[in-house]
């Protein structure tokens, strides 16, 4: 190692600008090629089976203008949020405790691996049977379906932390929540934002199957008297409601994690 | 040349200390450290030299209060630096063998990092950092995240980070071991300059004689496993010749 500064090249405005337009293109041609297949099976097959999304959108808007039905898109946002928001600080305790006692960990691990073992539709023929009110039936579904996943997650996390790191800080002799606050919080971040991710297109699919057989509102439900009604171009315009909360929520995830992992050094080649 | 201390006066005392990784007695023990008596004098600077393997870092980690004894005492300034743990905050600082920089903390915050555990207001914090920084030629860099700074660069943020916090110990681990020998010579010099100038005790451990005569005023030679072999001090009356023979007696203990 020398004590010679590294060089670093600065882009020109020109070069960003064109950069920027190359990713947005990137980002935006899969969705057009989806539209235009679609929209080409429209010229070709009954409405029923494919709708022009001409009338899919004018669907949508009537969803986001009309009080009740925009009500239901709420609904099943904040039951997704709920749910993960739950799972995670479940999660997140059992995999601290994990990583404290071997004891805990070699408790919990076979439970939770067997947790996720059973599938979506069971835990929401469980909760059925178990509970009697909606909202706490889907918030369990939820929680049971994602939280195998955020607990070992943020366990690999804090086993993946750098020892050498951790001495460093212990060095200074720290209180548990400063130890929390510049070293645990900070190095297990980028793992907890994967795992959001993960767990946000799990759950918007969990609280579709929820709604659809336990709950008289929300996404799920409307899925159901669109089918009921075969209307496909009802059906597609609910499935897009979720579709746009994950793809705003994605969106702000990365926008977070490209704001707090701006330390991150980039290399020029790929992989 | 043996330097007496007596363990009233010590910064740093081990008395009778050993130290058993796996069941003592069993077939997998290792024994790191045997049964070693060792007092620092407040203001010395010493430095423990052996080969790899020898348990140097085992004592200095004993010392920081990272690792317990099996048997014996470890005093820092009196207390039991593992058992009184949080009792040595802001009064003990290390500088590890390579610079465990946090990878999401620019430098100036790397540097605040010891004074933040002792709750320091941010302006007088930052005002430190930022002395330390330009005091180690770093003046420029302070909103420099580590991957952006070179190796000797980081290793200096790393020293602003123990000086920071005026601790009057001082723990190095061969700090300067992963540089360049030139990188590594200036930062030697500017570390011994500023430990002196602060009347800091350090303990500084090393594999390398040369290291060892320039930095301490006190040499101790471990021969594995951990047990005083050699124990030499010095000053600067002592003149070249006498520094030489100092260390053909190094070599010669390290070679037996």
């Amino acid at each position: 190692m020398s004590d010679a500064m590294p060089q670093a090249a600065t882009p020109s405005l020109a070069d960003n600008v064109l950069g920027m337009a190359k990713r947005l293109g990137m980002s935006v041609l899969p969705f057009a090629v989806v539209i235009a297949l679609w929209q080409f099976a429209s010229l070709f097959f009954p409405r029923f089976l494919f709708p022009s999304l001409i009338d899919v959108f004018w669907r949508c808007i009537d969803i986001f203008s009309t009080g009740s039905m925009f009500a239901d898109v709420l609904a099943t946002v904040f039951r997704i949020l709920a749910g993960l928001a739950g799972a995670f600080i479940v999660g997140g305790l059992l995999a601290l405790l994990m990583v404290r006692s071997r004891a805990i960990d070699r408790f919990l691990s076979p439970i939770l691996s067997l947790f996720q073992g059973i599938p979506a539709l069971s835990w929401v023929v469980f909760a059925i049977i178990w509970f009697h009110g909606v909202e706490f039936r889907i918030f369990f579904i939820m929680v049971m379906t994602t939280l195998p996943s955020f607990t070992f997650q943020v366990l690999g996390a804090l086993r993946a932390m750098s020892r050498d790191l951790m001495e460093m800080v212990f060095s200074f002799r720290p209180t548990r929540m400063k130890l929390f606050r510049v070293m645990i919080a900070p190095a297990i971040l980028p793992d907890i934002l994967t795992a959001w991710k993960v767990n946000l297109g799990n759950a918007s699919r969990v609280v579709v199957v929820a709604e659809l057989v336990g709950a008289t509102g929300g996404v799920g439900y409307e899925l159901l008297q669109q089918q009921q009604l075969f209307d496909m171009a009802g059906a597609l315009a609910w499935t897009l409601q979720l579709v746009f909360f994950v793809l705003i929520v994605q969106g702000i995830l990365t926008l977070i994690e490209n704001t707090a992992f701006r330390y991150r050094a980039v290399s020029e080649r790929v992989i | 040349m043996r330097d007496i201390v007596t363990p009233n006066d010590a910064a740093i005392h081990l008395d009778h200390v050993s130290k058993v990784f796996g069941k003592p007695g069993s077939s997998g023990a290792y024994r790191a450290v045997d049964n070693i008596n060792l007092d620092v004098r407040p203001g010395q600077m010493l430095a423990i030299l052996g080969k790899t393997g020898c348990g140097k870092s085992t004592i200095f980690n004993m010392i920081a209060g990272l690792t317990e004894p099996t048997t014996g005492t470890v005093r820092v300034d009196g207390r039991d630096p593992f058992a009184d743990f949080d009792s040595f905050r802001g009064k003990m600082a290390i500088v590890f063998q390579s610079d465990r920089l946090l990878p999401w903390r620019s430098a100036i915050q790397n540097v605040e990092l010891g004074l933040e555990m002792l709750d320091t207001p941010v302006a007088e914090r930052r005002a430190a950092a930022q002395h330390w920084l330009t005091k180690l030629g770093l003046g420029g860099h302070e909103n420099d995240y580590p991957h952006a700074l070179s190796g000797g660069m980081r290793q200096r943020v790393s020293i602003a980070r123990a000086f920071a916090t005026n601790a009057n110990i001082m723990l190095c681990d061969e700090p300067f071991s992963a540089l360049d020998e030139s990188t590594a010579g200036r930062l030697r010099a500017e570390f011994v300059r500023l430990v002196k100038e602060n009347g800091k005790t350090a303990v500084f451990i090393t594999h390398s004689i040369s290291e060892a005569l320039e930095i301490g005023d006190r040499i101790v030679v471990l021969k594995r496993p951990a047990m005083i072999a050699y124990d030499v001090s010095f000053d600067t009356a002592t003149d070249q010749q006498q520094r030489e023979l100092i260390r053909s007696r190094i070599g010669e203990v390290l070679a037996a």
